[in-house]
């Protein structure tokens, strides 16, 4: 089983969303970069559960500058085999996508896990991107998966519930919450991933179809109005005829 | 030259998001002056796919094959695309948009934006904004390429409907063959809940609550104001409640109209996935809790004495 697990960097969670250049840059000044949680916590750690299973191989995929490589270097402490980085700007997801595609399409991957979305531009875009560049069945939001020979059993969120497909390996995945158990890496995994083999390859020139051109913060609230918990009752009374909300 | 949308139908109705897309597409499209075109796939009667005329739409193509994969799908809307030489396509970023959507942008070359919250800027070109870091700021879109995928965040623009009825247009057009099969519907949660991603009113509860034993006065607050429940991380992660509940920047983002929170402190990977809720209450016995801040109407209290007042004053005003 050949396993590619795609991973981006993201904020940490607590970090605090502030832009400079009149607002159309994040401003990175003390934000810590993390292995964006769907990716590692899901992705990646389902991938290497199925790998200790079926046996194969894990390999984690980036696209961008070395300023990835600790989130790469992370995600091999975690477990994965090997990395490549496709040093290339991450433009849009697009551009991310098509990198992604033309690299892996003379590598035969059985099975192409992301995570649904990432946590800084919530697009859940590269996935299905990918899939479709590659002409290969793609299950968005899926929160389980069995591989059983060459065929994949998947469950995913749907509008309502949940739907049990069926599918034919290669396949990629949208991984949501559900799917695997975050892991914590030890220290001989820490070590390990010092000398595991992370290639940098060249883009192939994918062009982005939009950008962002400025940023913004949501309008501050007006301040909280306190209801004397005696009183809870009233709390009704103004949704329904204050706030118009029930 | 017109503006396609993509609907999700459900147990034989369109499902609210698409409605929502709907209003959305047929809005851009009088901005510019062309057409709203949307497109359904599987079997709807014709007063529901007419009824769509109600949100904008001047036609609506339906092909009525059953289970089709979000490969086939993409085909259907992105054919549709290429004969109406349309350049905006717009679905809801619901499920069927997030497995539907990037797809369609691949086969047409197109910029995707996902997660888009007001109605675009042709001035001088095309921007638009979006949701971005979870709900903790928005950013602009600049669109650089001929055509574009646009998939609306739910609960964002307040629908508007009218008395039109749409041209239905039969479509029969091969969609290719399935990539996948779909073996089985399940049914979230019991008969009669409401769906957590759908509902305009959610009560939520978190680690005040001390134990899973608690819940019931949250159900009960819930279900007297017909709302879903939900719940924060913690309390998912240590099965309290199933993970579906789970609301926050690594589980389910929600913007209802109406979102109360008891017993939960409110840490900023709370918030992100609730910020976009148009009315929040905070019930916390700590009056230092950060969700505070965050709150339009905020009690200081005991949970345990505050929420069977609550059921009360709701039950009375039913």
């Amino acid at each position: 089983m050949k396993i590619l697990v795609c991973i981006s960097k993201a904020p940490d969670t607590t970090s605090k969303i502030l832009f400079t250049d009149e607002n159309t840059k994040f401003n990175e000044t003390g934000v810590q970069f993390i292995v964006n949680p769907y990716d590692e916590w899901y992705a990646l750690v389902r991938g290497l559960e199925l790998k200790e299973q079926m046996g194969g191989t894990v390999t984690v995929i980036a696209v961008g500058g070395a300023e990835n490589d600790p989130i790469i270097r992370k995600a091999l402490a975690i477990g994965a085999d090997d990395a490549i980085r496709i040093d290339a700007e991450a433009l849009d997801a697009f551009a991310v996508a098509q990198e992604i595609s033309n690299y892996v399409s003379d590598k035969s991957y059985d099975l192409i896990l992301c995570g649904k979305e990432t946590i800084s531009y919530n697009g859940a875009q590269v996935p299905g991107l990918i899939a479709e560049f590659m002409d290969i069945a793609f299950a968005s939001q899926a929160i389980k998966l069995e591989i059983n020979g060459t065929i994949a059993t998947i469950e995913c969120d749907v509008q309502g519930g949940t739907e049990v497909l069926e599918a034919n390996l290669p396949i990629v995945l949208s991984v949501a919450k559900g799917m695997a158990e975050q892991r914590i890496p030890n220290m001989r995994g820490i070590m390990a991933a010092r000398t595991k083999k992370l290639e940098v390859m060249p883009g192939s020139g994918a062009t982005n179809n939009c950008e962002v051109v400025g940023y913004s913060l949501p309008a501050a609230k007006s301040g909280c109005k306190y209801i004397d918990p005696d009183n809870a009752e009233e709390l009704i009374s103004l949704l329904r005829n204050e706030a118009k909300a029930i | 030259m017109s503006v396609i949308v993509f609907l999700d139908n459900k147990d034989g109705a369109f499902v609210k998001s698409s409605l929502e897309a709907v209003n959305y597409a047929a809005n851009i499209a009088s901005v510019k002056g062309v057409d709203c075109i949307a497109v359904s796939c599987g079997k709807l009667s014709n007063e529901v796919l007419e009824s769509i005329g109600n949100y904008g739409a001047s036609k609506v193509v339906s092909n009525n094959t059953e289970n089709a994969d979000n490969s086939q799908i993409a085909s259907l809307v992105s054919n549709l695309v290429e004969s109406n030489s349309a350049s905006i396509v717009v679905f809801s970023h619901d499920f069927s948009g997030k497995a539907v959507a990037p797809r369609v942008a691949a086969k047409l070359n197109a910029a995707i934006v996902s997660g888009v919250v007001e109605l675009p800027n042709f001035d001088g070109g095309f921007t638009v904004k979006k949701s971005v870091f979870s709900g903790k700021a928005f950013a602009d879109y600049k669109v650089n390429s001929e055509k574009a995928v646009l998939s609306l965040l739910p609960n964002s623009l307040d629908v508007i409907t009218t008395d039109n009825k749409a041209e239905v247009i039969a479509d029969s057009s091969d969609l290719g063959t399935a990539k996948m099969v779909i073996k089985e519907f399940k049914k979230k949660g019991g008969e009669g809940k409401i769906d957590l991603n759908e509902a305009e009113l959610v009560v939520s509860a978190g680690r005040g609550l001390k134990g899973p034993e608690n819940w019931g006065m949250v159900e009960e607050l819930a279900s007297v104001l017909g709302a879903a429940t939900a719940c924060s991380r913690p309390v998912a992660d240590i099965g309290w409640r199933p993970h579906h509940e789970h609301v926050g920047q690594t589980g389910v983002a929600i913007s209802p109209n109406l979102y109360i929170a008891i017993g939960i402190s409110g840490a900023i990977q709370h918030l992100a996935g609730v910020n976009r809720s148009k009315v929040i209450v905070v019930i916390n016995k700590d009056s230092e809790a950060p969700f505070f801040k965050a709150a339009d109407y905020g009690i200081v209290g005991d949970a345990f004495e505050v929420v069977p007042k609550l059921v009360a004053a709701a039950k009375a005003l039913n």
